[in-house]
């Protein structure tokens, strides 16, 4: 089985430790996993904004780059939800037929990473070890969109060493939303207001979530804050084992 | 444009921005949506084939507006047989004019009002009086909001912006001018308020001979009408007076009588959180001896067949108006509803304003979400909300574009990062170009406040300071 990687330009440029993480945590667990260098972006915030013409450059590359895969891993529920969900949407309005049947393909076997672990290699369990007090925000993209559930808290339960406390009200948004972060920005930094103080309330060193667009969001909060708190992604967590606890 | 945007209203983030900063406000949204959130996840949490019936309700809706034309014939056909007479209003203004048409052949200057969202989005009250006829609200919410002049900013609890300090403040300065005056001593005990409004809508109840309602749901087959309340001031209007009035969007309709089994489960859990609401009452035209007389059922499109039209946003014109989508969004829970600047707010308003108003009256609103899907989850006829704002927003995109002879700032942003983000030789340039920018603009590996575009993010987050190495340079060279 082919396995591609989707890292995202987000985590491309700005958390490149994800990508890495997942690398060396698929590795661990012997599968392959290949980063075709051509691909760029998926176009979410073009789609999402009502620029959808201009989406559509990004999303013929991306179906260009990833067709050959077996299956495609991101790190990003909302990623994942907008090759899934909303690539035939934009497919069926500006492309033609041949387009619309190899969107109609790909999409079903892109998989944020819990979906991959946990439905694809079928493992729960995977060796981590991870000595923190961990928060984890459920990204409403990953419950709403792409519908994990309990998958990424299942994969975090069977980390050796966490301490794993449970966020208030974890469900709820956190405020960032793309670019409703800064075309709503006030509106935006009331609900991050509140997911911090709920954050903090839980008296843990990290937060994790299965998203870096949401971790930027509620890590540039705690950082302007000084609460203390850092925001790691899922894949780090699960990537992490004694050896690299011994080295931090 | 229609009475469905108020007029002068700012756009959202702007209103948005004031309502923030109404404590008040905020301690009454936070306590309100919490609790009826509760109640609502209480109520459907013990429905073991809730998502059935969701399913149902949707499919219901689907149906009806696929022939809507069909079963609004027939609406007519049955009402009229039943002793009722029917009017077509295409828009508010015909729709207000029927109206004051009807209470001057009825020889009266004042009608008593069921609460109604339809009556509300044509600007009735407004309209009746110019024509020297006073409207009264009689739900307790709506009588809040007309004696205070204030708009309503919630589909079910109009007045939920209020305190009960605050309504005691508004009952006894504005009621001397409207009726009977709040008892002398009234304290701010919910049952006291509820006294003070019994005692003076009493007096309207007694008086009026002309009522005006809404619908809930009107059933083609049999030309029956519902309403359902929880006061049972509507049963008061809608059975003293000589004549009713009713005011109804063409959306409406559902097929047959049966079909009320499905919403009339669907509609009380999911607004008030109740098993079955209080009051529902149905009347089928007129019955001699019986209740009102005479019979009026206006039926108002005011952009609903344009919404219709639009196969993607018609889904909003499912609504049964329940408001489960406000009190779990997280936009509406912290802004209210006057930000909306249109009488439908929260989630449902996003997506139903822009389209009855046309979108470029409203085109704000499509953009006033998180896209969380909250809304969705809690809506019980299914509409995708999301989906709907997401096309919306494609929509007033386009409606600028084409209006715009010079392209915004967003936009040129937009068409730039496109060609960079379609591109791994730009995207990689753009890397470098953003490392060189972290240089200068971080400190200890954050970026802190920065003026100009950056302001709108960074004046409550961090960034990270871009990493000496990209994942797809580490990539390349491992």
């Amino acid at each position: 089985m082919s396995i591609g990687l989707f890292v995202t330009c987000l985590t491309d440029t700005l958390y490149p430790q994800t990508g890495k993480a997942i690398v060396a945590l698929l590795g661990r667990l012997g599968h392959a996993i290949e980063f075709p260098q051509a691909q760029a972006c998926c176009g979410q915030a073009h789609f999402n904004t009502g620029y959808r013409p201009e989406a559509m450059g990004m999303l013929r590359r991306y179906v260009d780059v990833f067709a050959p895969y077996d299956v495609v891993v991101t790190p990003s529920a909302s990623c994942a939800g907008m090759i899934r969900h909303h690539f035939p949407v934009l497919a069926g309005q500006y492309g033609g037929p041949g387009l619309r049947e190899k969107v109609a393909q790909l999409a079903p076997r892109v998989h944020e990473l819990s979906e991959l672990l946990i439905d694809v290699l079928g493992i729960t369990d995977v060796g981590a070890y991870y000595p923190h007090r961990v928060t984890y925000h459920p990204t409403c993209h990953s419950l709403r969109a792409l519908r994990v559930g309990d998958r990424p808290l299942r994969l975090l339960q069977a980390v050796r060493g966490i301490d794993l406390v449970e966020l208030p009200a974890a469900d709820a948004c956190c405020g960032f939303g793309g670019t409703f972060a800064v075309k709503n920005a006030d509106t935006s930094t009331a609900m991050l207001a509140d997911k911090i103080a709920r954050i903090n309330a839980t008296g843990a060193e990290v937060a994790c979530a299965a998203d870096n667009s949401c971790l930027m969001h509620i890590g540039g909060g705690l950082s302007r804050l000084r609460a203390g708190v850092r925001t790691v992604h899922l894949a780090e967590i699960l990537a992490s084992t004694e050896k690299d606890a011994r080295k931090s | 444009m229609n009475d469905v945007v108020f007029p002068g209203a700012p756009a959202f983030p702007e209103a948005a921005r004031t309502a923030l900063a109404d404590t008040r406000l905020r301690r009454n949204l936070r306590k309100a949506t919490g609790i009826i959130r509760d109640k609502r996840d209480a109520a459907v949490g013990e429905c073991a084939d809730w998502e059935a019936l969701r399913e149902a309700g949707a499919a219901l809706k689907r149906r009806t507006a696929r022939h809507l034309a069909a079963y609004l014939v027939q609406l007519e056909e049955q009402v009229t047989a039943a002793g009722g007479a029917v009017h077509w209003a295409a828009d508010a203004g015909e729709a207000n004019h029927i109206v004051a048409g009807l209470v001057r052949a009825a020889g009266a200057e004042e009608v008593v009002k069921v609460k109604s969202m339809a009556t509300q989005e044509i600007g009735l009250n407004d309209a009746l009086a110019a024509e020297g006829i006073c409207a009264y609200e009689t739900d307790l919410a709506e009588l809040i909001v007309q004696l205070a002049r204030d708009r309503p900013s919630h589909i079910l609890f109009p007045a939920v912006h209020r305190g009960r300090a605050e309504i005691r403040e508004i009952f006894l300065e504005a009621m001397p001018a409207y009726g009977r005056p709040a008892p002398a001593g009234m304290t701010d005990e919910p049952a006291a308020l509820a006294e003070a409004a019994r005692l003076h809508l009493r007096e309207k109840f007694l008086r009026a001979k002309v009522a005006v309602s809404g619908a809930n749901f009107a059933i083609a087959e049999t030309g029956t009408i519902a309403v359902v309340e929880s006061e049972g001031n509507g049963r008061m209007c809608l059975t003293l007076p000589e004549t009713l009035i009713t005011v109804m969007g063409i959306e409406k309709i559902v097929p047959r009588f049966e079909d009320l089994e499905v919403f009339l489960q669907l509609l009380p859990r999911s607004s008030t959180g109740e098993r079955m609401n209080p009051y529902t009452s149905l009347w089928t035209g007129v019955h001699e001896g019986d209740g009102p007389q005479a019979f009026h059922l206006i039926l108002l499109d005011n952009g609903r067949t344009a919404t219709l039209a639009d196969t993607v946003g018609r889904q909003a014109l499912a609504c049964i108006r329940c408001s489960a989508c406000l009190n779990v969004c997280p936009v509406y829970e912290r802004t209210g509803g006057h930000a909306y600047g249109s009488v439908y707010p929260g989630p449902i308003g996003a997506v139903l304003t822009p389209q009855l108003a046309g979108v470029e009256h409203a085109a704000s609103l499509p953009f006033a979400s998180s896209l969380c899907g909250a809304c969705y989850d809690a809506c019980p006829v299914k509409i995708d909300i999301p989906e709907v704002l997401v096309h919306l927003r494609a929509q007033a995109v386009e409606a600028k574009r084409a209006t715009r002879r010079l392209p915004t700032a967003e936009s040129l942003a937009m068409t730039t990062s496109s060609k960079i983000l379609a591109s791994p030789k730009l995207l990689s340039a753009a890397q470098r170009a953003a490392r060189l920018g972290g240089r200068v603009l971080g400190r200890d590996g954050v970026i802190g406040p920065i003026p100009g575009p950056g302001r709108a993010w960074s004046s409550a987050r961090d960034s990270p300071v871009p990493p000496e190495q990209s994942f797809r340079s580490w990539w390349a060279g491992r």
